[in-house]
């Protein structure tokens, strides 16, 4: 057995088993840390399959970010599971159909390559092997893609004012920290002398 | 480690390894580790000794001459005291912050060039790989805080969610516009382009090679990755995840012996990388400051490990001279400050390289 052959059993192992444990796991904080896991795992797939600029994003922003943001906020919560279990019969069959879904879509990306021999590869560009994986993204994202990755910026923006403005408040007895006032203070506006007599205070 | 830095070098474009490489390789692994450790335990006792100097007080003085094996004597003691786990605490990942806290600040020394040659790893993407290491330093913290189940260190875990994720936003972007004039994300080349080529062989004295250091041209953005960095590491002025005046000792409250001395190891490391990538983006990695002898005669590694503790220096001397931050100045400074600085930088350097033609071109593919 090669090492990338042994890498990939591997890493695909640990992903599976550590998916399961997000579903199986007691404890909300668990699950999160074994999402962390399957991603980890999950970049090393994407660098046994040389695309190592893909497998480092997924770790800086999902891992990096994402999950550390999740984290955050399962930790804050106080879930009971118990109670969750509960209901989860009920929702089971939802479950089902959607992961039946997703695995039917799966097959059929798989599949094309025999259901459909030629139209296999053809909506990819093809990458030639004398640039690295960075620069091949780069060149098809910011030339023929441009206007759709400028819009997906576009979109994200929105969502990200949204999201301010919807959480903003200005609440009117709170005092703000407004540095450019503490800096813009002088000596004549900042301090007072008082000559104080003995005795009789001010 | 080991595997995984193999198998990426394996990718990576290296022929197949034999069994003779193979060894070469754990050993060359084993030496950088113990290499490390060593050094780590002597940036410490400098850390305390600068400390001390600026207070007016002696500093560790006692073990060993000057107290120089005063970091070996803690090593003892921490290892020979007796771990203590909390009643209620998660016992599996509050064993296992630390020792996630180390193993991410160790590996990500495997790829760091410290002489032309001398990396473990050479790999590609190099500083994306560092940077994806250190954004996953957090989680030490994160999951210490939370197992210890007790409210300062869970507090201090929160805090620390917060700093770390809003400073890399910025060392993420301070990164980019290294990167834009190196065009390359090879931390060798990042070197070699401050070597070959910069401001100095601009103005026509190519041996002055301190003037081709990142550190001038990108000057503000050399600042702002220090303090990035300081922020980052939870170093003093930004120690508000341990904040002793507030949370006594913030995540490691119930931490003691082995464990905490882990989670210290791993800070000091992550702090040292820091310097590291410091001196490699904008100090010129292993290259003399003047490209003369007798400068030349010193081999690269000395140069490196004198960049590298001078950086250090700086750390020391922030956390001996700054009062520490209040929270909200810290985000203020992250987001409001650093964000529109650096992209706006990063903007800036991206147009002047465009229109003038500037950058190295010695990497290109």
């Amino acid at each position: 057995m090669t090492l990338p052959l042994f890498f990939f059993y591997l890493f695909s192992a640990i992903v599976i088993a550590s998916a399961i444990m997000v579903i199986s796991s007691r404890n909300p904080v668990h699950s999160v840390l074994f999402l962390i896991l399957a991603f980890v795992n999950a970049a090393g797939i994407f660098m046994l399959a040389g695309a190592e600029f893909l497998a480092l994003i997924l770790i800086v922003v999902y891992v990096g970010a994402v999950a550390v943001l999740f984290l955050f906020v399962v930790m804050m919560l106080d879930v009971d599971f118990g109670e969750l279990r509960r209901g989860m019969l009920q929702y089971a069959p939802i479950g089902i159909v959607v992961g039946l879904i997703l695995l039917l879509e799966l097959l059929l990306v798989a599949g094309s390559a025999w259901l459909v021999p030629e139209a296999a590869g053809s909506g990819a560009l093809p990458i030639s092997g004398d640039v690295d994986n960075i620069r091949a993204i780069g060149r098809v994202l910011y030339t023929r893609y441009i206007y759709l990755f400028q819009a997906c910026g576009l979109v994200l923006l929105v969502a990200m004012i949204g999201a301010i403005v919807l959480t903003l408040r200005h609440k009117p007895n709170v005092k703000r920290q407004d540095v450019a006032a503490q800096v813009a203070r002088t000596k004549a506006t900042g301090v007072e002398i008082v000559k104080v007599e003995s005795g009789k205070g001010l | 480690m080991d595997g995984f830095v193999y198998a990426l070098d394996y990718l990576i474009g290296a022929p197949i390894l034999g069994l003779g490489t193979m060894v070469g390789f754990v050993w060359k692994a084993l030496l950088l580790l113990v290499t490390l450790l060593v050094f780590t335990a002597f940036i410490l006792l400098a850390d305390r000794k600068i400390w001390a100097a600026v207070q007016i007080r002696r500093g560790p003085n006692v073990v060993g001459a000057f107290g120089l094996l005063q970091s070996f004597a803690d090593l003892l003691k921490f290892v020979f005291k007796e771990p203590v786990i909390p009643a209620g605490a998660d016992k599996a990942v509050f064993l296992l912050a630390p020792l996630v806290t180390v193993l991410l600040a160790l590996s990500a020394w495997a790829v760091v060039p410290v002489a032309e040659g001398w990396a473990m790893a050479d790999i590609n993407i190099g500083i994306l790989y560092i940077f994806a290491i250190s954004s996953l330093g957090v989680y030490g913290i994160i999951m210490g805080g939370w197992a210890s189940n007790s409210k300062y260190p869970f507090l201090g875990a929160l805090r620390s969610a917060a700093q770390m994720v809003s400073y890399e936003v910025s060392i993420g972007l301070v990164i980019i516009t290294v990167l834009l004039c190196v065009g390359s994300l090879n931390l060798t080349h990042i070197v070699q382009a401050q070597e070959q080529g910069g401001l100095a062989h601009m103005l026509g004295v190519p041996w002055l090679t301190i003037l081709n250091w990142y550190w001038l041209p990108l000057f503000p953005m050399f600042i702002v990755f220090f303090i990035s960095a300081l922020a980052e590491t939870n170093r003093p002025p930004f120690d508000l995840p341990e904040a002793e005046s507030e949370l006594v000792a913030g995540f490691m409250v119930e931490y003691g012996s082995t464990p905490y001395m882990m989670f210290m190891l791993g800070e000091y490391v992550a702090i040292i990388l820091m310097c590291a990538l410091t001196t490699i983006l904008f100090l010129g990695g292993w290259t003399a400051p003047i490209d003369l002898p007798p400068f030349t005669w010193i081999p690269g590694v000395v140069w490196f490990v004198l960049k590298l503790s001078l950086v250090f220096f700086m750390f020391a001397m922030v956390k001996a001279i700054v009062p520490r931050y209040r929270y909200d100045q810290l985000m203020r400074l992250g987001w409001k400050v650093f964000l529109p600085l650096s992209l706006a930088m990063v903007v800036i350097v991206a147009a002047v390289l465009q229109l003038t033609g500037w950058g190295w071109h010695g990497g290109m593919a």
